[in-house]
């Protein structure tokens, strides 16, 4: 015998999610849908430039997986291995009735690719956002885009009130950059400013789709 | 910050997230966290000893299509275990994958779509 679904003994669904509040639905007319990732070391500002361009409340999950898991098919053994939690933002924003545009932000660590296999399949593009206090903290992410030839990517340099008045040069030598990496400054709190963050990935995207020289990047050096 | 609003996952559940999938991972239908799912109309009943999360997840897509990601989060369960729950729904009939749910292929046009709507943003 089947139980009414509508028991109102059941979990509401928008109640034990985080926060309340309504579910925020995708429109039925939509037929296509892109993604950017935002990927950034802890604390360089993924979860506010997320919820600054989102049309939908930013909504956060976190995942908790086996260190010594490989893919997705070991969630049995979680009790005898060392466990991590990786966290995943996501926003959204509509182009136009027939297609949306999602947005995923994530740590972007090694444990992240693990994890998150599929997300990375067919981005637009990357944005990797950058503390240009604590640059260090970005060179695993770096380095695991190269890994995973992930690209195409744009660098934003999120803009904090004691940020050091690096030169786009000295921070793109810093990074070890490709000249026609976009390095864009941004304050992620900031929705315009976000938005013009986006638009420069985006440009880079579709530069590098119609040129056909330039889809053969050499690969970069010298990180760790 | 990044740590603004972080909350703790399946860890503070007292059902262990592989209770609710029996230790299996989602193979069956190719689904990522980003894969749209709607709830299947006049779909059948379903089994009476299902879980309440399965119900849920279920009852959250009948309002309307989101991602798994989006599901995880309004239920608060984590994304690899809604992965299971959606399959089960799946091979169900309770639930089908949005006719828009395959990301669409990047190309010079869409690009150009993406950022005309950027700039009206």
């Amino acid at each position: 015998m089947a139980l009414n679904e509508s028991d109102p003994g059941d979990p509401d669904p928008a109640g034990t999610g985080p926060g309340p509040g309504r579910v925020e639905y995708l429109s039925a007319t939509v037929d296509r849908i892109a993604k950017i990732l935002v990927v950034g070391a802890f604390g360089t500002g993924k979860t506010t430039l997320v919820g600054a361009v989102s049309e939908i409340r930013a909504l956060h999950t976190e995942e908790t997986m086996s260190e010594a898991s490989t893919g997705v098919d070991d969630l049995a053994g979680l009790d005898h291995k060392t466990t991590t939690t990786v966290a995943l933002d996501f926003g959204r924003i509509t182009l136009n009735d027939q297609l949306v545009l999602y947005l995923f932000g994530t740590p972007g660590q090694r444990r992240f690719w693990d994890m998150w296999a599929g997300l990375a399949q067919g981005v637009a593009g990357v944005l990797v956002l950058v503390d240009a206090r604590r640059l260090t903290d970005s060179f695993e992410v770096l380095g695991q885009l190269e890994e995973h030839g992930l690209e195409p990517f744009a660098v934003a340099v999120n803009q904090f009130p004691d940020s050091p008045d690096h030169p786009p040069e000295a921070l793109r030598a810093a990074l070890d950059l490709l000249p026609e990496t976009p390095l864009v400054y941004c304050d992620a709190r900031d929705r315009a400013s976000t938005i013009n963050a986006l638009k420069v990935l985006i440009r880079h995207a579709l530069a590098r789709a119609t040129s056909p020289t330039s889809l053969t990047a050499p690969g970069r050096s010298q990180l760790p | 910050m990044t740590t603004a609003g972080e909350r703790h996952g399946s860890g503070a559940s007292p059902v262990r997230p592989y209770v609710l999938t029996g230790g299996r991972a989602a193979t069956r239908h190719g689904l990522t966290v980003d894969t749209l799912l709607r709830a299947t109309p006049d779909g059948p009943p379903l089994r009476a000893d299902a879980a309440p999360q399965t119900r849920a997840l279920l009852r959250l897509h009948r309002g309307g299509i989101l991602t798994i990601a989006e599901s995880a989060a309004y239920l608060g369960l984590p994304v690899s275990v809604v992965m299971v729950l959606a399959e089960d729904l799946i091979t169900s009939d309770h639930l089908h994958q949005h006719a828009a749910s395959q990301f669409a292929e990047i190309n010079p046009t869409l690009l150009q779509e993406v950022l005309d709507g950027l700039e009206r943003v």
